[in-house]
């Protein structure tokens, strides 16, 4: 019996102690192979008597399960030796920068303008588009600015050169989107209307060519209650904020009556103007937003519907300045110059889609 | 339009402190762009006496004083040449902040000698030019008193923004009426003398009556001109007016305070009548700015025999205006059109206070008080005796009467006011209100009922008023916009839908897609200069009045703007430039909405991994526009390759897409070399542009998806490689190759390219990835040769060769 203790003992000692994948193999044949010590002593059961087998069959049984799983033990460990020596061989200097591409981005314009439009759809406003290049009925005259009107000096206007007896300029405001809505549909009307605008002026606030976004409501019963709520709602909703103060001041445009000029309140942060708070308190101040008013009888008239049973309110106010006072930048031509580093600086990600969920606001 | 408080209040008598009365003007319409006290920044400078006066040991032009401010004696070192002992000055203590320079002055030692603060002349304290020595009072002034407050300099100029309908508030009794109705005071009445004239009125005649309807005239003979007196002169310079001449500074002053322009001639100047007639064209006149002005038949101007003295309304003439020397003066009191000032200022270019006033609307009902206003300033300021007024023409005094229904205000403005409050805000703006009650008649059998209503008439100067809504806004901006209740828009039910049209849809996706590839989204300017459309083929519109040259065309494309802002960002060290641009391009017939991309530059950076920069090819625009085109929802499998892109590119490493032969979709490819040499650019720069509106609209027809389940069988892939002529275009090989066997191949996908040994001169080998989709069994052998056969047999139609 001893022998057999003694001869697992050994084998399994020599398995534990092979070093090499090829050592082990060695060992394996030796003792499983064809002509194996294991296999040898495994072939001498057969000849037995059941009593003799039943009797030496067990301790030869042990010996083989023994040095099978000795075998497999060491396997195991010899191979992730093998492995683990392999991975260190492999190591890398991870620090090595990975390929970083460009980043692109959405101009800070067109992100206020879809903030613009998602806050407008909740309020039930389509988006209305107009031509650019318009004629000066609909730019001036439709809008109760005739010829001679001081308010057509207040407007630096591009013209282009007289042709077939109309005359052609750049929009000079998005009002003209008003007059098309609404010659070209029945009322009720709720639409915004955005886009470029043109204005022979320029400096750091000012530039011949910025962005304007136009809200026109007209159906019946419309008050200047209504637009007061509007705009207040909509500034609100645009900073995100609660404490959004507006100032209503009575003013002048030809094509509302009676005309407001809206003006937000701000505080001093830091040196910066924070939009929100009453600009009438210590270190406020007020910052004009927007021009609105109610519709002109005369230019509800001029659009062939009847003032008598139509009325309603406009309002207009810029993109870019939108975009300055709530996303911090004050240059305004840095809007137009398309250098690479303010637009990775001010512009947003792709994915910054403005949703009412998540937050008008990137 | 600024005016000083103590202005205000000689129209205005009122209790209000300075913030209420700048509150309230902002709240009714007349915004306060600033308000600044002269006195402010003079509070530490006060009256002192010159005790002693003794000359500086160590030097000849200094002097050492010892000056009392009304704490005792002070030294002071001095080098004005008036400074002596009993004169009574101003002075600067320790601390104070000199006005001119805004040096604080401190304690210190002049030559050795002690000095405690500054005797100041008018220029140090900005208040004049004189610095020939120290500012020299009577000698009874109260010393020890605040200068500014004694000398009448604590008076706040405000300075209003007058919207272009309000001509009445030109003038500052407009003003202190409307503060007047918005209960900040009461009005005074104005006073209007009685002047006795003491022989006809001048010979003044009105031949343009269009232009200039009424030209009313006094003269006053026997004047002296010389300064105004010190309340004039004072108040004209607070508000910035420098005065002239006791005659000039009178029409000034009267013109801010009663925003009534006059002009005052020179008697001895005028040879024969004056007229108010057309100007003839090329007739010339020297106008008071100094500046010599053409006139034409569309201006009015007044004129004598021999010149034009006048443009009406806007500027007088340098010889005829009165001079120091003058003794008989006509005084004009005119009545001109303001469309026609309007269009006359514009041609001329010319803006004057009077234009201003008169472009407006001035009242026409205030020529003969204005005219006897003026005339009496002039003789009680200057002497002389005046003549009869003459009245030449009439002046276009309207007398509107406007129906309103006090209920129209909560109708309108959304603000309840009561009846006997909306009376009192017009008529203390100077309406008239006449009440009528509800009637009921019948007429011809029919009942007619008519509610109850006002009369209301528009006083003179209320031009801007004809409507009823005019009489809404007047009450709601009196009452305060504040007190209009903020009122909710009513709500569709439900989720709000959705708004924004299938273009901006389009636009925003591609914007976001472009953005998501990495391009930095850029605006450019809509016009570009002459030289740079041409060299996109040309605008079609010019502007007439641009602002530079070099924005004066409406693009025809999009890549001039690009590749500007491209070279800037070059030009700023940028390696790599990758920018888009959504806007419109601008033609004859319409807008057209595009995407337009640049890429230069660098395409990779030399890394460690890449090894050297990239540049970008033909086929990165390509890539760009491809995925474009799918963002904007164009069928981009059916699209066809095309060359035959514009001029801007390369002509043999560019290309269109097309849907059919004549929509192009999209251009792309190379740019140009000596289009991008003209923008100052080098290297391979590549661009696109994608032309939105020609994209079909993808017809919406619900949410549902057509039935899909993927095959059960798995696909098999066959490569085959066909030499071609070098000319067979790619696209042309693989779409033949597709079209083989229609059902089975599901697609083709070229994968390589090769020139050189083994492929004959002048052919090419192109690659080709076909893929196999069987349906319900798995293809027998036979089918695979079938399927072979058709591939071969549909490239030799292309005059293509298996590759052995």
């Amino acid at each position: 019996m001893s022998e057999i203790s003694n001869l697992k003992a050994g084998l399994i000692a020599d398995i534990n102690a092979a070093d090499t994948l090829d050592a082990l193999e060695a060992l394996r044949v030796g003792a499983m192979g064809k002509n194996g010590v294991v296999t040898g002593l495994l072939k001498t059961l057969g000849p037995m008597s059941p009593e003799e087998r039943l009797e030496k069959g067990p301790p030869i049984q042990d010996l083989r399960e023994s040095v099978t799983a000795a075998l497999a033990d060491r396997k195991a460990a010899l191979e992730q030796a093998a492995l683990d020596a392999k991975l260190a061989a492999e190591k890398i200097d991870m620090t090595l920068p990975a390929g970083i591409g460009p980043q692109g981005s959405v101009h800070p314009v067109s992100q206020v303008m879809d903030e613009l439009a998602e806050i407008f759809a909740d309020l039930g406003f389509s988006v209305a588009t107009g031509p650019e290049i318009e004629d000066d009925w609909h730019n001036f005259t439709a809008l109760n600015i005739p010829e001679t009107h001081p308010a057509r000096a207040m407007h630096d206007t591009f013209y282009f050169p007289d042709a077939e007896g109309k005359k052609m300029l750049l929009r000079t405001h998005t009002s003209p989107v008003q007059i098309r809505t609404m010659m070209s549909g029945e009322p009720p009307i709720r639409i915004i209307a955005p886009g470029r605008v043109y204005r022979s002026d320029s400096d750091a606030t000012h530039t011949p060519m910025f962005h304007q976004i136009e809200g026109l409501v007209i159906d019946k019963g419309i008050t200047l209650g209504h637009l007061k709520w509007t705009l207040e709602t909509f500034l609100k909703a645009f900073f995100e904020r609660d404490d959004i103060v507006l100032r209503l001041r009575p003013s002048y445009f030809p094509f509302t009556e009676p005309s407001v000029e809206v003006d937000v309140g701000y505080t001093l942060t830091n040196g910066q103007r924070v939009i929100g708070g009453d600009g009438d308190a210590p270190g406020g101040g007020w910052l004009e937003v927007l021009g609105s008013g109610m519709v002109n009888r005369r230019v509800i008239e001029a659009c062939g519907l009847d003032p008598d049973e139509w009325q309603g309110f406009a309002f207009g106010t810029g993109v870019d300045r939108l975009a300055m006072l709530k996303y911090g930048m004050n240059d305004l031509r840095a809007f137009f110059d398309g250098d690479l580093r303010w637009l990775k600086h001010y512009g947003f990600s792709a994915l910054d889609v403005p949703t009412l969920s998540g937050g008008v606001g990137a | 339009m600024k005016f000083t408080l103590s202005w205000l209040k000689t129209h205005l008598a009122t209790d209000a402190d300075l913030p209420t009365i700048l509150k309230g003007l902002t709240n009714i319409g007349l915004e306060v762009e600033g308000v600044e006290n002269p006195a402010d920044k003079l509070a530490p400078f006060r009256i002192a006496r010159v005790l002693t006066a003794e000359p500086h040991p160590q030097a000849d032009k200094l002097q050492v004083l010892t000056v009392d401010a009304g704490d005792g004696p002070l030294q002071v070192v001095c080098g004005a040449p008036n400074a002596r002992a009993g004169l009574v000055g101003v002075f600067g203590t320790e601390g104070a902040v000199v006005p001119v320079n805004g040096m604080v002055l401190k304690k210190t030692a002049i030559r050795g000698v002690e000095s405690n603060g500054m005797m100041c002349s008018f220029r140090e304290l900005e208040l004049g030019e004189d610095h020939e020595g120290i500012i020299e009072l009577n000698a009874d002034s109260p010393v020890g008193e605040v200068y500014a407050r004694w000398a009448g300099l604590d008076d706040p100029v405000i300075d209003v923004s007058i919207t272009p309908n309000r001509q009445d508030c030109m003038g500052v009794r407009g003003i202190a009426r409307d503060l007047a109705a918005a209960g900040l005071g009461t009005l005074n009445p104005i006073i209007v003398p009685t002047v006795e004239g003491v022989r006809p009125g001048p010979d003044v005649r009105v031949e343009d009556e269009d232009g200039c309807p009424a030209f009313f005239a006094r003269t006053v003979q026997g004047v002296t001109n010389g300064q105004s007196p010190e309340w004039m002169a004072r108040r004209l310079k607070a508000i910035g007016q420098k005065p002239i001449s006791t005659l000039v500074d009178i029409t000034n002053y009267l013109m801010i305070d009663l925003g009534r322009p006059l002009h005052v001639y020179d008697m001895a100047t005028l040879k024969g009548p004056l007229t108010a007639r057309k100007g003839k064209s090329g007739e010339e006149v020297l106008a008071l700015n100094g500046k010599t002005y053409t006139v034409d038949e569309t201006m009015t101007v007044i004129a004598d025999d021999e010149a034009v003295h006048d443009i009406g309304g806007i500027m007088g003439g340098e010889h005829s205006g009165a001079t120091d020397a003058t003794t008989d003066v006509l005084i004009e009191c005119a009545y001109f059109t303001p469309e026609r000032i309007a269009v006359t200022g514009q041609k001329l270019g010319l803006t004057s206070d009077a234009r201003g006033r008169f472009e407006r609307g001035v009242d026409p009902a205030f020529l003969d008080d204005g005219l006897s206003i003026a005339t009496d300033l002039v003789v009680k300021l200057c002497g002389g005796t005046p003549s009869q007024a003459t009245r030449a023409g009439e002046p276009p005094v309207a007398n509107k009467i406007v129906r309103y229904e006090p209920s129209q205000c909560l109708a309108l403005a959304g603000v309840y006011v009561r009846d006997d409050e909306q009376k009192r805000i017009l008529e203390s703006l100077g309406f008239g209100v006449e009440g009528h009650d509800a009637t009921f008649e019948y007429e011809d059998g029919m009942p007619v009922t008519t509610p109850a209503h006002w009369s209301v008439s528009v006083p003179s100067w209320r031009r801007d008023v004809d409507g009823w809504p005019d009489l809404v806004e007047e009450v709601v901006r009196i009452v305060g916009l504040d007190q209009v209740p903020s009122t909710p828009l009513p709500r569709a039910p439900g989720v709000a839908r959705p708004t924004a049209t299938a273009e901006q849809l389009v636009e925003r996706r591609v914007r976001r897609t472009a953005a998501a590839r990495d391009l930095a989204e850029a605006i450019n300017w809509s016009f570009i200069s002459e030289k740079e459309a041409a060299s996109v083929g040309g605008g079609d519109w010019t502007l007439a009045n641009p602002i530079s040259e070099d924005l004066k065309v409406m693009r025809p494309s999009l890549l001039p703007g690009l590749l500007s802002a491209t070279r800037r960002n070059m030009d700023r060290g940028a390696a790599s430039v990758r920018l888009f641009e959504v806007g419109r391009r601008y033609f004859a017939e319409k807008e057209r909405a595009t995407i337009g991309f640049v890429l230069a530059g660098e395409k990779t950076p030399r890394g460690w991994q890449t090894g050297k920069a990239q540049a970008f090819s033909a086929f990165d625009a390509k890539a760009e526009v491809l995925a474009l085109l799918a963002a904007a929802g164009a069928p981009v499998a059916n699209l066809q390759s095309f060359g035959e892109a514009s001029g801007a590119y390369h002509p043999g490493q560019s290309g269109t897409l097309r849907l059919g032969p004549k929509v192009v979709l999209a251009e792309f490819g190379v740019l140009h070399p000596s289009l991008a040499k003209q923008f100052g650019l080098t290297g391979t720069v590549v661009a696109g542009e994608i032309f939105l509106d020609a994209i079909p609209a993808k017809r919406k027809s619900g949410f549902m998806r057509a039935p899909y389940a993927p095959p059960a069988l798995q696909a098999v892939k066959r490569d085959f490689a066909f030499v071609v002529d070098e000319a067979v275009e790619a696209d042309a090989l693989v779409r033949a190759v597709k079209g083989a066997d229609k059902k089975a191949i599901v697609d083709a996908r070229l994968f390589d390219v090769f020139v050189g040994p083994g492929v004959d001169e002048g052919r090419k080998s192109l690659a080709i990835e076909v893929t196999l989709q069987p349906g319900e069994k798995s293809f027998s052998q036979d089918e695979l040769d079938a399927i072979s056969a058709a591939v071969v047999k549909a490239a030799e139609k292309l005059g293509g060769t298996l590759r052995g």
